[in-house]
């Protein structure tokens, strides 16, 4: 009985999914239209998009570079683009560019700054990336001194005497940690290099400058400005307050009642206050706290002020890692025989600080954007003092977008790169096996 | 950390200060209690010298003389023949004027933000996750000038709003117009807006030191306890829900016992609104809110939100999809499902951040100083610390202040935290 007529006897090649369910289509019905509110939204977004690109698009693209003033600027773009087009005057930047980065150091000095900032990435290299060979560390070292040396100048004695003060710290404290453990040595290694700094440090420098006189031309603090300005108190806070901030979370942490009433009080104390304020301190209420009579530089004075904000700041993000460590690591490490200091460092902080990482960086975004409000206490950070300095220019009056996005282009891309290096180093420590 | 076992009982000897486990504590607490008391004494010790060096005494007095200068914005009655004590409280007025506003209106934003950035739809999550990363990375300082210049350099003059005859004639509009049907205007004064008026007010008490008003507090009592008659009809609801499986229907109660109680003693106070109005010279009638205020107050908003943001979608993600699945298999719908189960666990994970947010938003009012803005740090801070020369008493004034300020706002919302978080046993 034959009722079927055809019956296949070879598979059929498989059909590509027709047009709605592949590539772009099937991308843009899922992601842009997969209902009508959805469909609304995109379309709403689609159109203020489009409002916000026609507005600012002819802007840029009408952009002249080469103009001595404002003025000119504008009489371009009338001649160019046709009367009442807007257009961005980017010549300001182009003028001045250096004295943003630079502030007013002087201009036939800038490559001292240009190489600090080169030398900069070989030293954190090492701290960054562990892959590099491990010598490296020694250059990170003595960089600080380098730096010193080359942004503000003067002897190379003076930087170099300085930190033997910290090779007597280091070679003190190798020498009395197996007698009197680590506390007493490291206080007995801080006692001598203070004693150095105080009672051998100038002798040393003038016998030395005696001898052979290597010296750069001073530049004085009053001076620096700009990126330059920004990134010297940036990066020398972000270096301090880390290892203060530890210091700090670890006082908050402990069984010692009045080391931690202390932290509590001091980091209690800083958080509580705007950084505005303490910049004020710096600039107007050290100087009742110091003997009569001394002076010191502004800038110091405001870096020192800026790691203790960020130190404090730094102390509760790691408290929070320290905290979130189990409970049977410290007990692991007591089991272990390993004293307190060892413990810390082998197995408590690792861990402690990986995962304060993202909180860590962000402390670190925030400290290096704080920076701009050392315009208040009347120093030339790139945002609020050099732009003021450039918008007096009778040549520049009544300019605004240009500058700001040009500072704020930078700004983003200094702190943007940090965000992605810390999601790079999360990446590279994770040791759970999701 | 490290643990003492069983020591021999022997005599206590001056090197078990250092080496014994159970007395190392109290000597490092001592040396550290040292150190500190020695500190402390050297800084009062130069604070003493300097101030006899300068020839000043450490003394608050100053607060009761004349201020002497204006202040633009006052939510308390101020002259400048008040004193510099009325001139404080006016800049702590000024300050909170825009940390409360600012609070509430970033979080809206934030919330609205975060949920956006975890949107199904690719454009919108794109377009959140871009102003996310530029307002985030950029210095908020940077965002109060860059809003209060163009508010300040390119607005027009009052008059540049009036239609002058000869305009009429050449059949041309003026420069500027109000906006939202005639009652804003954006000068180059400041934002003119309407401002509510009760034609019956009922006054104020005055306590002596401070006056309450009591329209405001009128309209604040009537609010609370709406609330509360609204939480006792739902609790009704709940409990015949319990008892029979079925539940009333309240949205309409609760709809009018929130707004006709309200309303009703809006309008026996006879509440309207003054609308400004352009005169020969300039806007009269409404409120006039200085550009400082405006531009400290939308920056601070739009760079909180985008901390906020972050907050908020962490929080979320932080649930994990198993939460979403089971109430899906429990049931619920999507919406009770993000009501009943995922909020309430992401509001743990929210709130303690959320918290810093609140503070540092209060603490960033101080950069009201990059706009003029006289805030508790413009007056006190500025203004009267440049006038009498007391540094050391008006920065130790302005630094209580903000530490009472953040303290007051922190434990606010610990108690609210505490009061979500999971009670463990």
């Amino acid at each position: 009985m034959k009722t079927l007529s055809y019956i296949r006897t070879e598979m059929l090649p498989q059909q590509a999914p027709p047009l709605g369910e592949r590539g772009l289509v099937k991308w843009a019905r899922e992601n842009l239209f997969s209902g009508p509110l959805n469909t609304i939204a995109t379309l709403l977004a689609l159109y203020i998009a489009y409002l916000g690109i026609s507005a600012i698009l002819p802007w840029l693209l009408n952009g002249v570079w080469n103009a001595n003033s404002l003025a000119e600027c504008r009489e371009i773009i009338a001649a160019s683009a046709g009367e009442g087009a807007s257009g961005a005057c980017w010549a300001l930047i182009r003028e001045r560019w250096h004295q943003w980065l630079f502030g007013f150091y002087p201009q036939d000095q800038y490559w001292r700054p240009t190489l600090a900032f080169v030398l900069l990435f070989v030293a954190i290299a090492p701290v960054l990336f562990n892959k590099l060979p491990k010598q490296m560390i020694w250059f990170t070292l003595i960089y600080p001194a380098l730096c010193f040396w080359l942004l503000w100048g003067g002897s190379v004695w003076g930087p170099v005497v300085a930190m033997l003060g910290f090779v007597v710290l280091a070679i003190v404290y190798r020498l009395a940690q197996p007698v009197i453990g680590v506390s007493a040595a490291a206080g007995a290694g801080i006692v001598a290099a203070v004693l150095w700094w105080l009672f051998l440090d100038a002798p040393m420098v003038t016998a030395l400058s005696g001898i052979a006189d290597i010296s750069l031309s001073s530049v004085r603090s009053t001076d620096f400005g700009g990126f330059l300005l920004a990134i010297t108190i940036g990066v020398t806070a972000i270096s301090f307050s880390l290892p203060l901030g530890i210091l700090l979370a670890l006082a908050r942490q402990s069984d010692l009642l009045i080391v931690k009433s202390l932290a509590v009080g001091f980091i209690e104390f800083i958080r509580g206050v705007p950084l505005i304020t303490l910049l004020f301190t710096a600039s107007l209420l050290l100087q009742y706290f110091l003997p009569p009579n001394t002076e010191f530089d502004i800038i110091l004075r405001v870096i020192i002020l800026v790691t203790l904000f960020a130190a404090a700041y730094l102390a509760e993000v790691i408290r929070g890692g320290l905290a979130a460590l189990p409970r049977g690591q410290y007990e692991a490490a007591d089991a272990l025989g390993l004293d307190y200091w060892r413990a810390q460092r082998l197995i408590i902080l690792p861990q402690a600080l990986k995962i304060s990482i993202p909180s860590i960086v962000s402390t670190f975004i925030g400290l290096f954007k704080d920076t701009t409000l050392v315009s208040f206490v009347g120093l030339l950070d790139p945002l609020r003092g050099v732009t003021s300095v450039v918008r007096a220019d009778i040549n520049w009056k009544g300019i605004y977008w240009e500058p700001y996005i040009f500072v704020g282009a930078i700004f983003f891309v200094i702190c943007f790169g940090m965000s992605r290096y810390s999601m790079y180093l999360e990446q590279k420590l994770k040791t759970d096996h999701r | 950390m490290a643990l003492a076992t069983d020591v021999p009982k022997d005599g206590f000897r001056l090197s078990m200060l250092v080496y014994d486990t159970r007395y190392r504590g109290y000597t490092i607490q001592i040396i550290a209690l040292l150190l500190f008391g020695l500190a402390v004494l050297w800084l009062l010790d130069n604070v003493r010298d300097n101030l006899a060096a300068k020839g000043k005494e450490f003394n608050f007095g100053f607060l009761w003389s004349r201020a002497g200068y204006d202040i633009e914005q006052t939510l308390v009655p101020y002259t400048n023949d008040d004193s510099h004590f009325r001139a404080w409280m006016v800049g702590l007025a000024n300050t909170l004027a825009v940390a409360i506003p600012g609070c509430i209106l970033a979080t809206i934003l934030g919330v609205v933000i975060g949920v956006l950035r975890l949107s199904k739809n690719w454009i919108i999550a794109r377009a959140m996750t871009v102003y996310v990363e530029i307002f985030r990375n950029i210095p908020v300082l940077l965002w109060i000038l860059m809003i209060a210049a163009p508010l300040r350099e390119l607005t027009h003059a009052p008059a540049d709003f009036r239609l002058t005859p000869e305009l009429e004639a050449a059949g041309q509009q003026p420069a500027a117009s109000m906006v939202l049907g005639d009652t804003f205007a954006l000068s180059n004064r400041g934002l003119h807006a309407p401002l509510p008026l009760f034609e019956r007010p009922l006054g104020s008490l005055d306590l002596g030191f401070m006056s309450l008003n009591l329209t405001f507090l009128a309209a604040l009592a009537v609010l609370v306890g709406s609330i509360f008659v609204n939480r006792a009809v739902v609790r009704r609801a709940n409990a015949i829900q319990e008892a029979t499986g079925d539940r009333p229907t309240t949205w309409w109660q609760s709809l009018l016992i929130l707004t006709v109680p309200f309303m009703a003693l809006m309008a026996a106070l006879g509440l309207h609104f003054d609308i400004p109005v352009l005169g020969r010279f300039n806007f009269s009638g409404g409120v006039l809110l200085q550009h400082a205020y405006t531009s400290l107050l939308v920056a601070l908003v739009l760079y909180t939100a985008a901390f906020i943001a972050e907050i908020v979608r962490s929080g979320i993600l932080a649930i994990s999809r198993g939460q979403t699945e089971a109430s899906y298999a429990l049931g619920l719908q999507p919406g009770r499902t993000m009501n009943l189960v995922i909020l309430p666990q992401a509001l743990r994970v929210i709130i303690p951040p959320l918290i810093s947010q609140f503070l540092n938003l209060t603490k960033n009012t101080s950069l009201g100083i990059a706009v003029s803005y006289l805030d508790l740090r413009g007056t006190l801070g500025g203004i009267t610390l440049n006038q009498t020369g007391r540094e050391l008493e008006c920065m130790l004034l302005m630094m209580l202040n903000y530490l009472i300020l953040s303290l007051l706002i922190s434990s606010v919302a610990n108690i609210y935290n505490r009061s979500i978080q999971l009670k463990e046993r």
